[in-house]
Formats: C-alpha cells, sequence, structure tokens
C-alpha cells in the first residue's frame, strides 16, 4: 500500500505498522516522555479490569433492587460507582431503559465513544464505518440484519454519544428468569445487549 | 457572543470523512465472534503511546480528534481504529515540534504517513457559559455552518430541527479547544429529532434519534 504525503514528491512505500508505533515509542522515550512500568498497568486495567463483565453487574444489580434501578435511572454516574465502577470514559454515564415499547441504540457517528468502566474498550465492528453510517440511518433495518427483529410497534431510540455522556442500555429482564441470583441474571447479560443491538 | 466567519479555501467546505452518519454504501456490519481486545501486540502498543501523550499533556481531546479527522480519507476508510490514534499522535508530535517528520519517517523505515494540515480556526467565544439556555422540551435548530476545522455538531443534524430532552451541564467547547490553548465552557443538551426531519420520506418509522450538542450550535426554534 502507498499513501500520497503530502509533503513528499513522489508515492513511498508505507513503512509497517509496528514500525511505526516503534517510531514514536523511541521518539517519545528519547524525550522521555514514555514510562512503560506505569503505563503497562494502566493498559492492562484497561485491558483486564474493564468489560462488559462489570455492565452486566450494574445490570442485574438494577433488575434485583428497584430502588436500585431508580437511582441507576436518575444518575447513572453515581449509581455505577456504588458498584466500584468509574473513571475515563465514564465520568458522565446516562442509562436508557428498554421496555416492550421501547429500543434503545447507541453509537458514536463522530469516532468511537464508548463506556469503558462499563464496557471495556470497543469492538471492532463498533468503530467501524458501516455501523457508525447505519445506525442513526436505518437501526430498524440494521438490527434485523444483526440478527435482532424488532415488531413494527416498538419505537427505535437511537443515542448518538456525539458530546460527553456515555450511554448503557438497560435491557429487559429476560423471561424465565424468577428466583435468578444477581450473579445467575449478571451472566446473562451480554456486551451487544447493553449496546443495543441486541435484545435478551 | 460573536461568531467569527471561517474564510474557506476552494474546496474547503467539505466535512471530514469521520463525519459518517448517515452516509450509504458500506454494507453489512461484520461482528468478529469472541473478538479479542487487541488483535495485535502493536494495538496495545498504540494505546500505551496514547495514554502516554495523554499523561503529558501533549494535547487536549479535541485537538487528538481533530488530528485523526485530517486524515487522507482513503486512510481514514482503510486504517483500523488504532492506525488512526497511530497517525493522529506522528501528526501533532510533529506540528507540536517535538518530532520531526524526517526523523519519524527515519525511524519508522519508509513513510510514516501524517494528516492534512489544519485548516480550522477556533470560533470567538468570549466567557464560559454554564448557564443553560434551553429547557427539557424547548425546540431548538441546529446551526448550520460545516466549518472546515473540529466540530461535535454532526452534518446531518445542522439544519435540522429538534426538541431538548436532556441537560447535561457545561463542558468545554471542542471547535474551541482544537484550535485554540483556550477553553470556554457551555451548556450540552441531548436533543432528539424524528427519523422524517433528518431523512425525508428516507426515514423509518418509528425511529428517533438523539444527538448531544453544545448549545454553541444550537438557535432557539419556539
Amino acid at each position: 500500500m502507498t499513501v500520497h504525503d503530502h509533503d513528499a514528491h513522489h508515492e513511498a512505500p508505507l513503512a509497517p505498522v509496528e514500525a511505526r508505533v516503534a517510531a514514536i515509542e523511541r521518539v517519545l522515550t528519547e524525550r522521555g516522555l514514555l514510562d512503560a512500568a506505569v503505563l503497562d498497568d494502566v493498559v492492562a486495567h484497561f485491558e483486564n479490569d474493564l468489560g462488559p463483565m462489570n455492565g452486566a453487574k450494574v445490570i442485574a444489580r438494577a433488575w434485583v433492587d428497584p430502588d436500585y434501578k431508580r437511582r441507576l435511572l436518575a444518575d447513572a454516574t453515581v449509581a455505577i460507582a456504588e458498584l466500584g465502577f468509574g473513571g475515563p470514559e465514564g465520568e458522565h454515564m446516562v442509562v436508557v431503559e428498554n421496555t416492550p415499547r421501547v429500543h434503545n441504540l447507541v453509537v458514536c457517528t463522530l469516532c468511537s465513544c464508548y463506556p469503558w468502566p462499563v464496557l471495556g474498550l470497543p469492538p471492532r465492528w463498533y468503530k467501524a464505518p458501516a455501523y457508525r453510517a447505519r445506525a442513526v440511518r436505518e437501526p430498524r433495518a440494521l438490527l434485523a440484519e444483526m440478527g435482532t427483529d424488532l415488531p413494527d410497534g416498538v419505537e427505535i431510540r437511537v443515542w448518538d454519544s456525539s458530546a460527553e455522556v456515555r450511554y448503557l442500555v438497560l435491557p429487559e429482564r429476560p423471561a424465565g428468569s424468577d428466583g435468578y441470583s444477581a450473579d445467575e441474571l449478571a451472566s446473562l447479560v451480554t456486551r451487544d445487549s447493553m449496546i443495543g443491538v441486541e435484545r435478551l | 457572543m460573536q461568531y467569527r466567519r471561517h474564510t474557506c479555501q476552494a474546496g474547503a467546505r467539505m466535512d471530514g470523512i469521520h463525519d459518517l452518519g448517515g452516509i450509504a454504501g458500506f454494507g453489512p456490519v461484520e461482528i468478529e465472534a469472541g473478538e479479542p481486545v487487541f488483535h495485535d501486540d502493536w494495538e496495545r502498543r498504540v494505546l500505551r503511546v496514547a495514554v502516554a501523550a495523554v499523561m503529558a499533556q501533549l494535547y487536549n481531546g479535541g485537538r487528538f480528534r481533530h488530528s485523526i479527522e485530517r486524515m487522507d480519507p482513503a486512510h481514514y476508510l482503510t486504517a483500523s481504529y488504532y492506525e488512526h490514534w497511530l497517525t493522529g499522535i506522528a501528526t501533532l508530535l510533529v506540528e507540536l515540534g517535538v518530532a520531526t517528520a524526517e526523523e519519524l519517517d527515519e525511524c519508522a523505515g519508509g513513510v510514516f504517513p501524517r494528516s492534512r494540515p489544519d485548516r480550522g480556526s477556533a470560533p470567538t467565544v468570549e466567557h464560559d457559559r454554564t448557564e443553560a439556555k434551553f429547557a427539557i422540551g424547548d425546540r431548538v435548530r441546529v446551526r448550520e455552518w460545516h466549518p472546515p476545522g473540529h466540530t461535535r455538531a454532526p452534518r446531518y443534524v445542522q439544519g435540522k430541527r429538534g426538541v431538548v430532552v436532556r441537560c447535561d451541564g457545561a463542558f468545554s467547547i471542542p471547535d474551541v479547544e482544537a484550535h485554540s490553548d483556550h477553553r470556554r465552557l457551555d451548556p450540552t443538551y441531548s436533543v432528539r429529532f424524528d427519523a422524517a426531519q433528518l431523512w425525508g420520506d428516507g426515514g423509518e418509522p418509528g425511529a428517533v434519534v438523539h444527538v448531544d450538542l453544545w448549545e454553541h450550535y444550537l438557535e432557539d426554534d419556539a
């Protein structure tokens, strides 16, 4: 692959991506701006401690505890912090509730904003042009394609996270889950249901 | 509040390639079953250098986003998310004088693509504003100005009419911080748009789209 560089007089081979990453690492290290030990801990935290398992705990709690659900819908950032989750990309949370009449779907058309503390780093499809372009234009068709057929009477509410708020969908509690513990319920909650591309 | 008119160069009235809402032709969404957090170690290392730049306070979020938005469109559409970050970081390191383009190319052993030059300028906003002018239920219209620089007002809602459904407090206006050393706070809202308002007859019945917008982008549509 070649890319026309506006500073170059001709098309030249693109350096492999690993070599480009190494170049940035070298420059930042030489300037004293890259402390590998500290940064590895931060990245390991993003990779291992954040993920849909956190969001699932929030959802399960809301299903079993009506008082928590009220707090979650009123001020999600505070209610999510009660369970120990917060930080970058989760500082201004809003939870939107699915009902038999309303289905919510989250997207970021301009980049890839995503609630890291409760869902982790976003999957590729969430960041890809197809999802970002289509979620706001033809959400019902897109959901059907992704395996979620919504009845005609169900309103679809799309949320484009274009400012500081990050969204989490509160899915409907699955039928037949009466008597389940919070842990058992959390195991039913998927990442995609909290983005809104799946119904449980 | 005064808004300075942007002087556009020929061909500059284009929204960036990143502004994807509503564009047709991308085909199906491809989901990877059992997707790992990182597909290759270099992706993890890109996140690491991105965190390093944030910790060193080399640039703010608006500047970083715009460094990606200025990518060559063909490269943007074919590169992965972490390659976007990598390209934006390289662009800003050169623009900030932390590294030279030649140094990056030499270290990388080939061309290190960078984004196109920044053609934007910060709108003039004199003061912070923290008191919301609009309330839930108010009808608003998104201004239509399509700046050559950074904004968080997607093209698909500029000029469109909607209703305020939530007031979210005041935050730094991205258009200002991406092109200056200033930060100006401005109230933000979630605004609901009917599908028919956005897409006309092509809108799906029973669909509404909410977009989160700074007050700076909005005008009264009572």
